[in-house]
């Protein structure tokens, strides 16, 4: 599964794209980030407000009980501030 | 329908004057330019850098300006947007749209600009003299303007 973060979660996280397995248990957006928080100290950072995280999977985007598998391009994001 | 994620600047009289030639059953068209904006005071605004996401924010823009073909007899329809560095005064952004008549041109090229607030997935960091580099937070306001076209989607369904 190929991961991107963008704006502040790029930089709390600092990573901007990576490849990861995931373990079977992770099936939708909610359980890929509850895992991603346990990573470490940065993670559970950036990730502790779900209210404040936007996702896409494979370019559109996603609540939190959308499937997800290793396949997929999965983008976290802070909402937009474009225009 | 046209769309442009770029870094570097453009030329609105140009873009203008190329949507429309040829096409003369274009009676008007309405265009809208984004600004870096420096309200000054005592934290002036350096620089501002919009960040995007490459492939999903063409596909949004593309997607956002075929909603606005379909909700209105549109001629032609263009969204120019910058990403990268950009200082107080530069272009951010330009939507437009022509139409055999006034009012679709109006109400689409807010549209374009609400929606495209609200969906596209771009990310401004500021650099003023006293905050150093911060994250603009999303607005309430952008949500509700977007929000106004729904209606849209209501009359659709009925």
């Amino acid at each position: 599964m190929k991961i991107l973060y963008f704006a502040w979660l790029r930089q709390k996280t600092g990573i901007d794209s990576e490849n990861v397995v995931v373990p079977e248990d992770v099936s939708d957006v909610a359980s890929l980030i509850e895992w991603l928080k346990e990573r470490n100290e940065k993670f559970a950072d950036a990730l502790s407000d779900f209210g404040s995280l936007r996702v896409a999977v494979n370019q559109e985007f996603a609540e939190l009980n959308a499937p997800v598998g290793q396949g997929d391009e999965v983008a976290i994001f802070p909402p937009m501030t474009g225009g | 329908m046209v769309v442009k994620v770029q870094a570097e600047d453009f030329d609105v009289g140009e873009e203008l004057a190329a949507l429309t030639e040829g096409n003369w059953a274009i009676g008007g068209m309405t265009s809208f330019v984004g600004l870096v904006r420096d309200l000054g005071g005592a934290d002036a605004l350096k620089a501002m850098t919009l960040e995007h996401y490459p492939g999903m924010t063409e596909k949004m823009l593309r997607a956002i300006e075929a909603e606005a073909n379909e909700r209105w007899p549109l001629e032609a329809s263009l969204i120019v947007h910058r990403y990268g560095r950009l200082e107080p005064g530069d272009r951010i952004v330009l939507v437009a749209t022509a139409s055999a008549h006034r009012q679709a041109a109006f109400d689409s090229c807010a549209f374009l600009i609400d929606w495209l607030k609200t969906k596209a997935p771009f990310w401004k960091l500021e650099e003023t003299d006293n905050l150093g580099e911060h994250w603009v937070e999303a607005k309430q306001s952008d949500d509700q303007a977007a929000d106004r076209w729904k209606w849209h989607d209501r009359e659709a369904a009925e």
